[in-house]
């Protein structure tokens, strides 16, 4: 689906990681760890297309990335939900218009994302919320619309960059959830954390693959985990 | 399937995606304002210039004058000689001699209502009226001379052609205004479009990790931009009308000049401005969020 070989990214004249090789397999359940600053939003943004590796080659869906036109990228993107720790939302825009974002760009007509929101929204207990603006959601009630957003064009892929970094754990275990489910119905899911705990409690639900930058490497994390 | 519970429907109008800029939005329609009230003066001034061009060519056009100025003895034959030469000449329709009171009222007012006629050696004028086709005006100059020596043909040319390029240069000016303005609310929308798109940089990241693609972006931005300019430049002109129509009226003593403003159906053109002002926002804006976009990584 997703593929990175042999991916260095340089920034501001540092190499942030070299040889990066990965294959985000079909329905499969990936954690990628690692120390602030080692460059795990930095690998999330190049699998999703927002930036170039330095060297080595992405591969969006079997397309190699750098044969891609900015219209190839912007499909490619719809097939991958993308979940921000900073959820990234319009905050002008309702809870609902930002959650079907998605589908107002694809051209989506209006009873179809209607549909396809109101099912989503319940499933992320955010049905009564639908008329918020981004600034009066809490914490909890951001993330779960930052998810409902990034699936509501079911997509293959959904990527996640600390979805549990402004979370209590019981409010991390609900998104846990949500994605562990979604996992369930064939999604390929990697989020991006820290938080060992969060991995621990998805292993003792699903099998998933856990990844370590370190030392500029990408590795696969020991048994500890 | 849940029941919603959603004061509307969720998907928002494309250019509801784009923020409210009020400083580039209200730039846009100030400036397409402004440009559509100068644009309505431009085109009045045109319009006027053009109608001015024809109705000296047409007055100009179709007469002619011979001034005879002979001595006292021989004017009255040198007159008649005259009058028979025109009336075989081909091409004139008609022709006759000014009256001593026609004379006196063109003089007067150079030289004032209480003109003493019989202390001043005034030549003879002979008006004539030409046929559409016209005659020959050599011809008839050389016919003259030989048997009215004292009779010059006058046939306006030397007027005619220096006023209708005066006026023409003065409809083309309009012309080349309009168009100068056109091209400054062009800068100005795209300098507006610039700073709206450089202030929505977070916007429109949003917009492609969702999924956008650059040319729905762009037209985001690009219809916001043209209906602004579409109700500045439908404001600018509305007011630009009213202040041609509230112009003094001319009146006959500078009927000569035409009144700067539109006439008949001329009222039609100024309506054409605020389509015209969308369609330069449009492209302004298209192009400056295209390059923008294509910066913006």
């Amino acid at each position: 689906m997703i593929e990175l070989q042999k991916v260095a990214h340089s920034y501001g004249g540092g190499e942030l990681f070299a040889d990066v090789t990965l294959a985000l397999s079909p329905g499969g359940f990936f954690f990628l760890t690692g120390p602030s600053g080692a460059g795990k939003t930095t690998l999330l943004k190049l699998l999703y297309g927002e930036l170039s590796p330095s060297a080595g080659q992405v591969r969006l869906f079997g397309t190699p990335l750098a044969r891609m036109s900015r219209d190839d990228i912007a499909f490619a993107r719809r097939r991958i939900g993308v979940v921000h720790q900073d959820c990234q939302f319009l905050d002008h825009l309702s809870l609902a218009e930002n959650v079907a974002l998605p589908l107002t760009v694809a051209g989506a007509t209006t009873a179809e994302a209607d549909a396809d929101l109101d099912e989503l929204l319940a499933w992320v207990g955010l049905d009564t919320r639908a008329d918020a603006l981004p600034p009066a959601l809490s914490g909890g009630e951001r993330q779960r619309a930052a998810l409902a957003r990034a699936v509501i064009m079911a997509p293959d892929v959904i990527l996640a960059d600390e979805p549990t970094g402004n979370l209590d754990w019981d409010m991390s275990l609900r998104l846990l959830t949500l994605l562990v489910e979604l996992n369930r119905m064939g999604k390929t899911i990697l989020i991006a954390t820290h938080d060992l705990a969060l991995i621990r409690a998805a292993k003792s639900q699903i099998t998933a693959r856990v990844l370590r930058i370190a030392g500029r490497r990408l590795q696969t994390a020991g048994a500890e985990l | 399937m849940t029941p919603s519970s959603r004061s509307a429907t969720a998907l928002p109008p494309a250019d509801r995606v784009v923020p409210p800029s009020g400083f580039t939005a209200r730039l846009t329609g100030f400036t397409s304002a402004a440009m559509a009230f100068l644009a309505v003066f431009a085109l009045a001034l045109s319009l006027a210039s053009g109608r001015l061009a024809d109705r000296w060519q047409a007055a100009l056009a179709q007469s002619a004058t011979i001034r005879i100025s002979a001595p006292p003895s021989q004017i009255e034959a040198q007159t008649a000689a005259v009058l028979a030469i025109l009336e075989t000449t081909p091409g004139v329709a008609d022709a006759r001699a000014l009256t001593e009171a026609e004379i006196a009222a063109l003089l007067a007012p150079w030289l004032g209502p209480d003109l003493p006629l019989d202390a001043l050696p005034l030549p003879r004028i002979v008006e004539i009226v030409e046929t559409p086709d016209g005659f020959d005006a050599n011809g008839l100059r050389m016919r003259l001379a030989a048997e009215a020596p004292g009779a010059v043909l006058d046939d306006h040319t030397r007027w005619r052609r220096p006023l209708v390029a005066a006026a023409e240069r003065l409809r083309l000016l309009g012309l080349i205004a309009i168009a100068l303005i056109g091209a400054a609310t062009a800068a100005m929308i795209t300098l507006a479009a610039q700073a709206a798109l450089a202030a929505n940089a977070q916007v429109i990241r949003v917009l492609r990790l969702v999924g956008a693609r650059d040319a729905w972006i762009a037209r985001a931005f690009v219809r916001r931009f043209t209906r602004r300019a579409f109700l500045g430049a439908a404001l600018g002109t509305a007011a630009g009308m009213a202040a041609v129509a509230a112009l003094p009226a001319t009146d006959a003593a500078g009927a000569f000049l035409t009144g700067l403003g539109f006439a008949g159906l001329h009222w039609l053109w100024p309506l054409v401005l605020p389509p015209l002002a969308a369609l330069v926002a449009w492209a302004a804006t298209r192009a400056a969020a295209l390059r923008e976009l294509r910066r913006i990584t």
